[in-house]
């Protein structure tokens, strides 16, 4: 029966020190700790999500990082190409151009050529013309002096001739 | 392999400590016992058990033989005749009487302090506000937990937001525990920070007093949160904070509660009875759940010890023989009291916490 009869003694003194102690824990101890958990958990959580946060923007710079690469590369091909394009058009214009330059150089050649045959022909026929007239002027001339001799003349006057 | 190390120092400490205290405690009865000239004294198990676990008036260290070694303790007395008196309690040991008083060695009165009235010689009990054993035992308690929690409170404030250091980090997962566990589930996410430092304080009280229970050398030993007057204190704690903060919703579920039928309540009303008794009955059970749990792992505890003293009466042999089994039997105990210091602590506050609770639910 003792063990179940609460003392005063013990119950005064309890409820006087467990009211102080109650006091003082939760005014020196348990608020700044409860307060400090919070902080540290909160900043915690901040530090993850930055975290999650900062990974994703690597993410996307990342891709961006991928994207513009992928473009520059792109470029590159498009330039290289255009300038194979381009390269070969002026290959095949320049081709072209002197091609023509050259038929256009041979053709006026060949009009000089035939200008000039022309010319000579002419001359030719000239001088020709002239050697006859001189033949014929020498065969006159002799003819009118001795027919043996004038006969003699005019071969010798045709082996010289140059009938060329 | 360090904390296994000094756990087992720690249970070899405990159990050898509580075997040797008792050793000394019980030796004057067994040497007497062997002094046959007398044959008086016989050990009583019973009576150093009851001794054990109940308060005293001065806190007895150890015997060597008839020699006792003890701390007097203060006694203070007030009496309606004499008023208040105060001394020290070595002046009534031995069955000494100091101004009138006795300390009651037998009897009606066993164990507490009597004034005699010189005239009519009528025996009077004064009130005791003494500082006895389990006082000082509330007061070291107690200067533990301000020193304790006081100095981690520093830390925190010192380095916030860095991770806890030493015993820091030894009592943060408890202190999240009740926080998140037992305040934060029971009461709710709104509520639970008006009730947290009342949970954690009694948590930790009671965690400490069982553990400095089960240390049989000085400081520790005594039986504070075995005793009833200590776990009525913290229960009406539990019983005022709850009755205090009952919300209209708790009221109207107690006076007329929902989902009963109305033969229950009209004419007679038994369920409003027996929902008003509930609410004395819950702090009612949380103060002998405590105090039984506690008392009894002591009781146990002690009984295996006094198996040796018993046998040891019979023969010597049998006494060295018995203690093997009876130091196995009281290691495993305290181990599985140590688990009951917890639980008995979590307990204790789980259910606080679930009365707030219902004190404080907005609807169903």
């Amino acid at each position: 029966m003792e063990l179940v009869t609460p003392s005063i003694g013990l119950l005064f003194w309890m409820l006087l020190s467990f009211s102080i102690v109650l006091y003082l824990l939760k005014k020196f101890a348990w608020s700044p700790i409860i307060k400090m958990l919070k902080e540290r958990e909160n900043s915690i959580e901040e530090a993850l999500s930055a975290a999650d946060k900062a990974r994703e923007e690597m993410a996307k710079l990342h891709a961006e990082n991928e994207k513009i690469i992928a473009d520059a590369n792109n470029e590159r091909k498009k330039i290289i190409a255009e300038a194979y394009v381009q390269n070969h058009e002026i290959v095949s214009n320049s081709k072209a151009e002197a091609q023509e330059e050259a038929d256009k150089i041979i053709q006026s050649a060949r009009e000089t050529i035939e200008y000039e045959k022309n010319l000579a022909i002419r001359e030719i026929k000239h001088l020709l013309a002239d050697l006859s007239i001189d033949v014929a002027k020498k065969v006159l001339e002799r003819e009118l002096n001795e027919e043996s001799k004038q006969r003699d003349y005019i071969e010798t006057v045709l082996n010289n001739m140059n009938l060329n | 392999m360090k904390i296994k190390t000094i756990t087992f120092i720690l249970v070899l400490i405990l159990t050898v400590g509580i075997n040797f205290n008792l050793l000394a405690n019980s030796e004057h009865s067994a040497v007497n016992t062997h002094k046959t000239e007398h044959e008086t004294e016989v050990f009583n198990p019973g009576k150093m058990i009851m001794e054990h676990i109940g308060d005293s008036h001065e806190w007895h260290i150890l015997s060597i033989g008839h020699k006792h070694i003890s701390i007097p303790l203060p006694i203070i007395l007030y009496s309606e005749n004499t008023g208040i008196h105060l001394f020290l309690s070595n002046k009534l040991s031995h069955g000494q009487t100091f101004d009138g008083f006795k300390l009651q060695e037998d009897g009606k009165h066993k164990g507490k302090i009597t004034e005699e009235n010189g005239q009519n010689a009528q025996i009077y009990i004064p009130y005791d506000f003494s500082i006895t054993k389990n006082v000082v035992s509330l007061l070291v308690s107690i200067f533990l937990l301000l020193f304790i929690f006081i100095s981690i409170a520093n830390k925190y404030k010192n380095n916030p937001k860095k991770a806890p250091k030493g015993i820091q980090s030894l009592l943060e997962p408890l202190i999240i525990f009740v926080r998140d566990d037992i305040a934060k589930a029971s009461i709710g996410e709104k509520k639970y920070m008006k009730y947290l430092p009342f949970l954690l304080t009694i948590f930790f009280f009671v965690f400490i007093n069982n553990l400095l229970g089960l240390v049989p050398i000085f400081p520790g030993g005594a039986n504070l949160t075995g005793n009833i007057a200590v776990t009525m204190v913290l229960a009406l704690f539990t019983f005022a904070i709850t009755t205090f903060s009952g919300n209209k919703a708790y009221w109207v579920h107690i006076i007329n509660a929902p989902g009963v039928p109305w033969w229950l309540k009209f004419p007679i009303p038994l369920m409003p009875v027996v929902e008003l008794m509930g609410i004395f009955t819950k702090p009612f059970v949380l103060m002998v759940r405590l105090f039984a749990n506690i008392t009894a792992g002591h009781i146990v505890g002690l009984g295996f010890i006094s198996l040796i003293f018993i046998f040891g009466e019979m023969s010597v042999g049998l006494g060295y023989g018995v203690s093997i089994v009876s130091i196995a039997f009281k290691i495993f105990l305290t181990v599985l009291e140590l688990l009951v210091a917890f639980i008995q602590a979590y307990v204790f506050t789980l259910l606080s916490a679930l009365y707030f609770g219902m004190a404080t639910e907005e609807h169903h």
